[in-house]
């Protein structure tokens, strides 16, 4: 199908204007990690990502697992501009009662497939799915996607062993590879290394690209979607904090809510 | 002798009871390598397009338990009781918090399991699983009643956890009195009003055993099954204390948390009794056979007997 690339960068645009302004009106998230991620999200949902807007329980729909729960901003935008969530839906982030938990909550929000918020979980999950679609002959396919610094957890691994053991080819991951986590740069923390090596010689097939060019970004999820023979790992090689200047690489701004000057500094900076 | 060669251990029930949910096409099965021990090998011999292998990795077992259950399956997944344990935060935030109905079986629970020793030896199981909200728990005593209770999971409404012990044990129930067993209700299967016994698991018999000796010595005691730790039948307890005055618990775990915690919390809250607990006094097991380490840990008949003298003094 085509696909408006222009499109899809003004809607990520629009995305990363909401995600500051969520944060902020919270007081509290993590802006980082949700500007990283949100090109790629746009991106999924610009493809032939099957779902519906009007049915978002449908239970054949294809799924998508954040398995980095913590940047829910990202998710609830994105919903937001498929018209699953409303705006006093993610004026509530963070707030008692709201639609848009802290981390995204399949029981709290629909269109979302998984409750995060607990690294390392996601692809376990989506290899449960996965094989629920292939035992009922069903075609969806299941997209998660982790963080790189998320690659720390050993339950990551046990779940790429399994991928490939199970031969699960209607399965695919997006890691967000923006080389920055809670408390410091990764390779500060724990360095991961050459992450596309590590999932291919765990027997996936790999393609790296920039997570921040919608041309690669679509060509990438085109790519994983006609592969089902095997599990898919997109590496994206992502900016934290990308089209805020101050956010930039900076993981300061992991979580933590920009204050009234910073977000006028950033909405200047998204229009 | 470790265990009687007659009766049943309730491993073998829950493996019974998955051949027999397997015309449900919605059962599905997961394993972390230890199907042969657990029972679940029985499925997979039969339906392994319908069992999952997950290898010597219970926290991604979990959670794909988890996914296929928001899929529409009805996962089964079993490993020993203590290596669930690993995976203790995945059946909390990726099970139990989003309400995914997955029914974990956690085999070779308790000091029972013998002479692999204390690595092995799940003892705090009932008590952590205990404390997860949309979680039950449970503990059956023997093989008719473990298939019994197993096959209720598959129309039961939350995520549940039940422990299974490796041994054999004589038999509380027939194949006509195991029919009565509901997931949530404890069973009463011996009435006496000097005092009340409720034990889960392997101890069900140590507690019948102990009540006979009792009787002989004219205290008479009533002797609950209380397969099911959560939700507690604190109805039965209740009536219970209507003609009871006393109270002691026994279970193959850690005195601290499990069904003595559980009974404990509820009377002091609705019934104020005298109770006392007859469990593994906060330590660790180690190995033995069976009956020599319940004797060396004080978890027999004889240890109930003695805390049933015990409690009747403090009436």
């Amino acid at each position: 199908m085509g696909v408006n690339i222009k499109e899809l960068e003004n809607t990520a645009r629009n995305c990363r204007k909401n995600i500051v302004q969520m944060i902020h009106k919270a007081g509290a998230g993590h802006p980082g990690g949700s500007l990283s991620a949100i090109d790629l999200i746009v991106g999924l949902y610009g493809t032939d990502f099957r779902f519906d807007v009007n049915n978002p329980n449908w239970s054949d729909r294809d799924r998508f697992i954040m398995s980095k729960g913590h940047a829910s901003p990202a998710v609830y935008s994105m919903l937001f501009e498929l018209g699953l969530l409303d705006q006093n839906d993610i004026d509530t982030f963070r707030q008692l009662g709201s639609t848009c938990q802290g981390h995204v909550d399949m029981k709290w929000t629909d269109g979302v497939d998984f409750s995060a918020g607990s690294l390392g979980m996601g692809l376990s999950f989506g290899i449960g799915c996965a094989l629920a679609a292939r035992m009922d002959q069903s075609q969806r396919k299941i997209w998660v996607m982790i963080g790189d610094g998320e690659t720390q957890e050993g339950q990551i691994w046990e779940a790429a062993m399994a991928a490939d053991h199970h031969k699960i080819g209607n399965l695919n991951i997006i890691v967000d590879r923006n080389r920055i986590q809670n408390d410091d740069f990764m390779d500060v923390q724990m360095e991961i290394g050459n992450i596309g090596n590590k999932f291919s010689s765990f027997g996936w097939a790999v393609k790296e690209i920039n997570g921040h060019d919608m041309h690669e970004v679509v060509s990438a999820i085109n790519w994983a979607s006609d592969n089902n023979t095997e599990p898919c790992a997109i590496i994206a090689h992502t900016v934290k904090g990308k089209g805020v200047s101050f956010m930039e690489n900076n993981p300061s701004f992991h979580g933590k809510a920009p204050d009234d000057n910073e977000l006028a500094i950033a909405m200047e900076e998204l229009s | 002798m470790s265990a009687p060669s007659t009766g049943g251990a309730s491993r073998d029930g829950y493996g019974n009871a998955l051949l027999r949910l397997a015309d449900d096409k919605r059962v599905v099965v997961l394993e972390a390598d230890l199907g042969k021990s657990t029972k679940s090998c029985l499925f997979r011999d039969d339906h392994p397009e319908r069992t999952v292998s997950l290898g010597i990795a219970e926290q991604n077992m979990m959670l794909v338990a988890a996914g296929m259950a928001s899929s529409g399956k009805v996962p089964f997944a079993s490993t020993f009781a203590i290596f669930t344990e690993r995976a203790f935060e995945q059946i909390r935030n990726g099970i139990a918090r989003p309400g995914l109905v997955v029914h974990i079986c956690g085999s070779h629970g308790g000091i029972h399991t013998g002479t692999d020793g204390s690595s092995a030896q799940s003892i705090e199981d009932l008590g952590i699983y205990r404390t997860i909200p949309n979680l039950t728990v449970m503990h059956p005593c023997d093989d008719l009643s473990s298939e019994e209770l197993t096959m209720q999971l598959l129309n039961h409404c939350n995520a549940s956890y039940t422990r299974t012990a490796r041994n054999k044990v004589p038999r509380t129930y027939d194949n006509d009195s195991v029919k009565s067993l509901k997931i949530g209700q404890g069973s009463v299967i011996r009435k006496g009003n000097d005092v009340a016994i409720i034990a889960c698991g392997i101890m069900v018999n140590e507690a019948s055993i102990a009540a006979s000796n009792l009787a002989e010595d004219g205290i008479n005691a009533t002797v609950v099954d209380m397969h099911t730790i959560k939700p507690l039948d604190g109805d039965l307890i209740n009536k219970l204390s209507e003609n009871i005055e006393c109270f002691v618990t026994a279970e193959d775990h850690s005195v601290i948390g499990g069904l003595g915690g559980a009974v404990s919390e509820h009377l002091a809250k609705n019934c104020p009794s005298p109770l006392e607990m007859v469990g593994v006094n906060d330590r660790f097991g180690e190995s033995g056979e069976t009956k020599d380490l319940m004797l060396h840990i004080g978890i027999n008949s004889v240890s109930i007997e003695n805390a049933v003298r015990k409690v009747l003094k403090r009436k």
